[in-house]
Order: structure tokens, then sequence, then C-alpha cells
């Protein structure tokens, strides 16, 4: 049995929060300078220089990339041999979440209620995600997730008969909707399969992935880039002004479903496709 | 280019068309969801607003806490749309211009031709970048909302593009149709 102290997931928490809101990915700036090569729209060419130009203040200055510094989406990977010592797991997440917006200054943008909607103050709840696995490794990764693009989200029960015309409508559809009110270039999280809510944490853990890392799953991999190519070719652009460019990236995650169904989700995000992780 | 200042008189406006890009100088005045359900409550209770909205200009954001030395955090704009509710009746009491980012109802578009007023979108997600424009800020209002409070900005040369003019027309409908290669 490995033990970790309660203090120490918190301060990785709140770290990692702070880092992933303040430091764009790397591998979001290259794909932003490589669509530069291709973008055809000078409106849209000037917007894909203002967000480099925003990501380097953001990394100088510590200042959050963006405003909505997002709900603190937590995914938590643990060994069945570990242990937490000094607390819960859960508190430590959350109390994590709350020192990192704190002393980061990041947003606080969570309300108690989703009707009364008297804020937090502290930015929790975060949403957590906890895998159980075998041994002791412990990997915590912090993904805030902004809510203009969050609310462009879509989930659709399909059925099998629709097929991957299907998926392929849904996940165009899903990006028209969208349109400028996501903050294009997007990166876009498909899930499909399982059921209703596996298909949306599917989506979700795609978002996860790597930029330029296609499925390991061949088939699904050129799925992928057709999939990217046709939201391309829907012309909405850089910030929706007209271009080339509407998303930087596109993963997809799959599961197993039920012989009468087809779950697809399709979680949107901005540029700012914020995760960060540590092994404890 | 254009430089344009505040207030947005109707001349301004008049002059400004979908797809220019300006840099707008002057005093502009923050509210998003919370700030707008107030403003629109104390405006059918007769009640006085926390500024004089004729001509004025509301930027949609939400900013992140300055840091010790900083005027503001990152304050790029939020989505327009959730506000296009309450748009409306602020048009009808004189606010002129609005900056935000996405889509509005073709209720608030036609608002807007019927006010003369203007629509202007700021980078999305260059919140970091835009903080630099805003050279003072001032809570006026509502400061229990915390982010949603109502702030006084004074920016320089504050970069926006005209989506929707006063006649109505709409940069998102039109300008992605020219890059357009599927249905």
């Amino acid at each position: 049995m490995r033990e970790i102290a309660w203090n120490t997931i918190r301060d990785t928490v709140a770290q990692l929060a702070i880092r992933a809101n303040t430091v764009l990915d790397t591998k979001v700036e290259e794909a932003i300078r490589q669509a530069r090569t291709t973008e055809e729209s000078p409106v849209g060419l000037a917007i894909l220089d203002q967000l480099l130009e925003n990501s380097q203040i953001a990394r100088e200055t510590a200042t959050p990339i963006c405003q909505d510094t997002g709900l603190a989406v937590v995914f938590v990977t643990i060994g069945q041999e570990v242990h937490i010592t000094g607390g819960s797991l859960e508190e430590a997440i959350h109390a994590g979440v709350a020192k990192g917006y704190t002393e980061g200054y990041l947003r606080k943008s969570v309300v108690r209620d989703p009707l009364d909607r008297v804020n937090t103050g502290d930015n929790t709840p975060a949403i957590i995600h906890y895998k159980i696995v075998p041994g002791d490794t412990f990997l915590i990764t912090v993904a805030p997730k902004g809510i203009g693009s969050e609310n462009m989200s879509r989930i659709f029960m399909l059925k099998p008969s629709q097929g991957l015309a299907g998926i392929r409508q849904a996940v165009l559809d899903t990006v028209l909707s969208a349109g400028s009110n996501a903050c294009p270039p997007l990166v876009i999280g498909v899930g499909v399969g399982g059921n209703f809510e596996k298909c949306a944490q599917l989506a979700k853990e795609a978002l996860l992935r790597p930029i330029g890392q296609y499925s390991q799953d061949p088939a699904w991999a050129q799925i992928e880039k057709d999939l990217l190519f046709a939201v391309n070719d829907l012309g909405i652009g850089p910030q929706g002004f007209g271009g080339r460019t509407t998303a930087l990236w596109l993963a997809v995650e799959t599961y197993p479903t039920h012989i009468g169904g087809m779950p697809v989700a399709v979680n949107i995000n901005c540029h700012v496709a914020r995760h960060e992780s540590a092994s404890l | 280019m254009k430089h344009i200042t505040t207030p947005f008189t109707e001349s301004i406006v008049r002059d400004l068309t979908s797809g220019d890009t300006v840099l707008i100088s002057g005093t502009i005045y923050t509210a998003r969801d919370a700030a707008h359900k107030r403003l629109c409550e104390a405006i059918a209770e007769g009640q006085p607003l926390p500024f004089d909205l004729q001509d004025a200009v509301i930027y949609y954001v939400g900013p992140t806490p300055p840091k010790p030395g900083q005027v503001i955090g990152a304050a790029g704009p939020t989505t327009s749309g959730r506000m296009d509710a309450y748009a409306p009746t602020l048009m009808e009491h004189g606010l002129r211009g609005m900056i935000g980012k996405g889509e509005r109802s073709q209720t608030v578009i036609d608002s807007i031709k019927g006010h003369t007023a203007v629509y202007l979108a700021a980078t999305g997600g260059a919140g970091a970048l835009l903080s630099h424009c805003i050279l003072e800020s001032e809570t006026i209002a509502y400061e229990d909302l915390g982010t949603e409070a109502i702030r006084k900005l004074t920016v320089k040369d504050f970069p926006a593009t005209v989506v929707i003019d006063c006649q109505g027309n709409d940069l998102y409908q039109t300008a992605p149709a020219a890059y357009r290669r599927n249905a």
C-alpha cells in the first residue's frame, strides 16, 4: 500500500489549475502556426496571429489565456494499492481547486444552484471522474472547461442504420449550430458508442488526447481525419468571420454499445483546450 | 482600420459597416447575464440606472480578478446570445453599441436596425491581449455579483469587428459562404 498525503494532492491540483489556465498547450500553438499556412482569409490570419500573441502575453504575465477559466473538470486514475492520508481524496481535489482559483487570480464561475445562481466564491465544486486501476499509480488531470464552447456541445441518440453518415452529420450540425459562439478555431471531442452518459464522457476524454495523435485504430484515425476536413470545409473560419480554419483538431473515442443504439456526443472546445496532468 | 470614440452617436454608428475593423477608445461599460437581468428589472420598476444608457456601449465580459498592480485580469468577450433576451429593452432606452462574440437573434438584429445601433465582436479567447487595451476599471454597480458586476472601463484602441451594422447586415451570415466547400 502506497500512501499519498491529502495536502500533496490539494497543492498539485492548485498548480495544475493555474498552469492549465495561463500556459497554452504547445501542441495548440503548433496547430495554430500550421493553420496559418493554409488559412486563406486575411481576417482569419489576423485572428490566428492575435491568438498567438495572446498566448505569449498570458504565459509571460501569468494572466489567464481567457477570462472564462472554466468549471474545473478533474480526471483521477488511482491504483487500488494507493491510500490517501490526512483526509478524503474528494476533499483534497475541491480544496485544490479553491486554492488554485484564489491564489492564481482565476475567475470564480460556479453557482451553487442552477436556479438561485449564487456564486460559490471559490470555483468549487469540481466535476470529478475516477478510474480505479490495479497497482499503485496515481495520475491526476485538471481540465478546466469554459462554458461558451460547452453550451454548444450536443448529444445524439442515433440509430445503427445511420452509420458513419449519421456520425458525420451529427458533427457537422453541431459545429454549424455552434457557429461563432464557441470561439473558433475549435478543438472537437467526439464520443461514439456506450450509452447516454458514457458517450458524453468519451467526448470529454477525447479532448484530453494530445493534438496530432490520431486514434490507434486505423479505421477511426481515418474517420478523424475525414471529419476534421469536413468541418473545415464549412468555411466558418476563425471567430466565424469566414476562412479555412474552423477547427484545429478533432479526436474520436469509442466504446462498445447496445445492438439497438449508436449514441454520439460532440464536445466542443475552443482553442484554449486546457488539460494539465501530474503523476504522484 | 477606423478609430472611433465613445459615446456612440447616431452619426458614428451610421458610418460603420459590417466587416469593418475598428479601434475603440473612451468609456465602455461591462455587463453580462446577471447585470442585464438587474438592469431590465430596474427599467421595469422605473428605478434609476447605474449609468446613462444614451449612446452608451456595453461590453459583454466577466473579467478575471486583477493581480496586484494590474488594472484588470483577462477580459475577452463572452457569448452575446445569452443577452438577447435583454438587449432590445436596453436599446429602447438608448443603448447604441454592444461588444461581445457570437450570433444574435433576429429580434436583436431588428432592434439594432430600429434603433440605429451596432453590434461588434472582439476576439473570443484573447482575454490577456484585450486586457492591455483597458486603461482604467471601476466597479460602479452590483458589486455583489463579483465578476458579473458593472464596471466602467476606459479603453484605448480596443480592437473589434463590426458584425451587425445599423442596416442589419450580419457578418456571421455573409462571411463564411465564400469559404464553404460543402453543404
